[in-house]
């Protein structure tokens, strides 16, 4: 009988604990932090703000690549995990001008394809390290959703190439398609 | 141009909330001014038609408004349930479809009725169809008998408490039915499981029922009100302060008995997700899936209600008395469902039998023949 009764307690008496517990949580601020742009949804469409603090300062988004810098080293090529970058580079031709990228490397190799399939990135920043020009990086842009799966391949380079290639190059459009 | 989607949204919801919030707002008050609405209407009516016709349009009109209404509170409720799971989990729950989201459950209302109706191959047909509706009478039907106010019920039937706890057992055979005729393994265990917690918590319900209804000596629930007619203090106070505390116990274990009866937290092993994926409502989509959801709340506001009815003086209250106050009340217990349900893990089914037949049962007999002796009049 006395166990019974003390059953009884027991349950009754953690109910209630557990109800205040609960009851102290329903009044406590959310921790939630709302996906942007609680306020004016037009205002962040049109202009694409990130309010301050928003992004963890170290939040690996979007990659992009400042083209000009390239020198065609290929290393984020190699290092990347899962092959979702690919380049194509020439060799340039003795006679013409000398460039350099910003930080005065001296640019021997024309980057004919630089293309990213950013569906298959991984944000794993790995390739961002060895870039000895530090030319490609993680922006803070996170809203890149597509329609299609072929507008993932982004595109980077610029020159044209002098010859047609003598072999297909990696991962044409095509290709990604299927 | 074409304006993009999003601000298109935020230009629906910016128009619509307040729309919302203001019905809301003037469904207040005219749960408030009922009486006085419901007078008029009546007045009108016997001036108008012979009194056989001005009754049944009477009592259409208030069929009518009742189905309404409860048809209208599981929108407002789902919006509210998800708001308090949200907040004591330090969430924020529904946040963008209006304000607050509080457009939320008529978005996924909108939702529900586009979406497909399936059926699922080898399923009972006939049963499949008439389950929910099943379900979905016993919870509605049984706010024949609930009163809102003074003479604002549509049926003030003099077994009213014996009708609510027959009615509502119409709900487990359409449950059961739901389990059995969608082919399914966990149906069928929900439907089973729910069928051995309905049978074993009608028990201390009418028990518990009965401890009123000694103290009242009546089953009519306007009676039960009439009983508690001086508000919190005097002769004929809330029942739930009289009797030395036994009639506190017998809220308690009534306010159990109503959440194993609705299927709500701590007693959900009906429909446990984490066991059953959905219990007895898993092959069920669409408007039918609606009518489950439906009848789970509109069952929840009759427990609720009804505790209020027996224990809390129903739509007497201290200060003033009306239907406000009924529907206040309610909300309040309602609440505390929600509360509870957002603290309390599952039971298991052997302690929830155990929990029935060992505790409940023994206890309120305890109360009921206490009551029962402390009733009789002296001499």
């Amino acid at each position: 009988m006395k166990e019974y009764l003390e059953g009884i307690w027991v349950s009754i008496s953690t109910i209630a604990i557990g109800m205040g517990v609960t009851l102290r949580h329903l009044f406590m601020p959310s921790v939630t932090q709302q996906y942007l742009a609680d306020e004016n949804p037009e205002a962040r469409w049109k202009s694409q703000i990130v309010p301050e603090g928003f992004l963890n300062e170290r939040s690996r988004m979007r990659l992009h690549v400042k083209i000009e810098d390239c020198i065609g080293c290929k290393q984020c090529e190699k290092v990347c995990p899962v092959d979702c970058i690919y380049i194509t580079t020439e060799k340039r031709e003795k006679d013409e001008a000398p460039i350099f990228a910003s930080d005065g490397t001296a640019i021997k190799q024309r980057v004919v394809q630089f293309d990213i399939d950013m569906s298959l990135c991984c944000y794993c920043q790995l390739c961002v390290y060895p870039c000895p020009t530090v030319c490609i990086l993680m922006t803070p842009e996170f809203e890149f959703a597509e329609t299609s799966k072929e507008n993932f391949l982004y595109r980077f380079a610029k020159e044209k190439p002098l010859q047609p290639p003598a072999e297909k190059r990696p991962h044409e459009p095509a290709a990604a398609g299927a | 141009m074409a304006m993009k989607r999003p601000a298109l949204e935020a230009k629906i919801s910016n128009f619509l909330s307040p729309l919302v919030i203001a019905g809301a707002g003037g469904f207040l008050v005219v749960i408030a001014l009922l009486p006085k609405i419901a007078e008029m209407i009546r007045t009108q009516l016997q001036s108008a038609l012979s009194p056989t016709w001005a009754s049944v349009v009477n009592i259409a009109l208030g069929v009518g408004a009742t189905v309404f209404l409860v048809a209208q509170l599981p929108i407002f409720l789902i919006w509210f349930e998800r708001k308090v799971a949200a907040h004591v989990q330090d969430r924020l729950g529904p946040m963008r479809v209006g304000w607050h989201g509080v457009l939320q459950s008529f978005a996924d209302g909108i939702k529900l009725l586009f979406k497909e109706d399936i059926i699922p191959e080898g399923a009972d047909r006939p049963l499949f169809r008439i389950a929910p509706v099943l379900v979905i009478m016993g919870a509605f039907a049984a706010f024949a008998v609930v009163p809102w106010g003074h003479g604002l019920i549509i049926s003030d039937l003099n077994i009213g408490l014996l009708y609510i706890v027959a009615i509502t057992s119409l709900g487990a055979i359409g449950i059961l039915m739901a389990g059995w005729a969608s082919n399914n393994k966990y149906s069928l265990y929900g439907g089973m499981r729910s069928a051995a917690q309905l049978v074993a918590y009608e028990i201390p319900t009418a028990l518990v029922i009965l401890v009123v209804v000694i103290q009242v000596g009546s089953l009519s629930l306007q009676d039960v009100i009439a009983s508690q007619s001086d508000g919190l203090w005097g002769e004929n106070r809330w029942l739930l302060t009289r009797m030395y505390g036994l009639n506190l116990i017998a809220f308690v274990i009534f306010f159990i008995c109503g959440l194993a009866e609705t299927n709500r937290n701590p007693f959900d092993i009906p429909e446990a997700e984490s066991e059953l994926v959905a219990g007895f409502h898993t092959e069920y989509s669409g408007m039918r899936f609606a009518f489950f959801f439906l009848a789970e709340y509109g069952a929840m506001w009759l427990v609720a209600g009804v505790a209020a009815i027996l224990f809390l003086g129903g739509w007497v209250g201290p200060y003033f008395s009306g239907p406000l106050v009924f529907f206040l009340k309610t909300l309040i217990l309602v609440f505390v469902q929600m509360w509870l349900r957002w603290t309390l893990p599952r039971l298991r089914v052997d302690q929830l039998l155990a929990l029935c037949w060992k505790y409940l049962i023994p206890i309120t007999l305890a109360v009921l023949v206490t009551v029962a002796g402390l009733s009789v009049p002296p001499g």
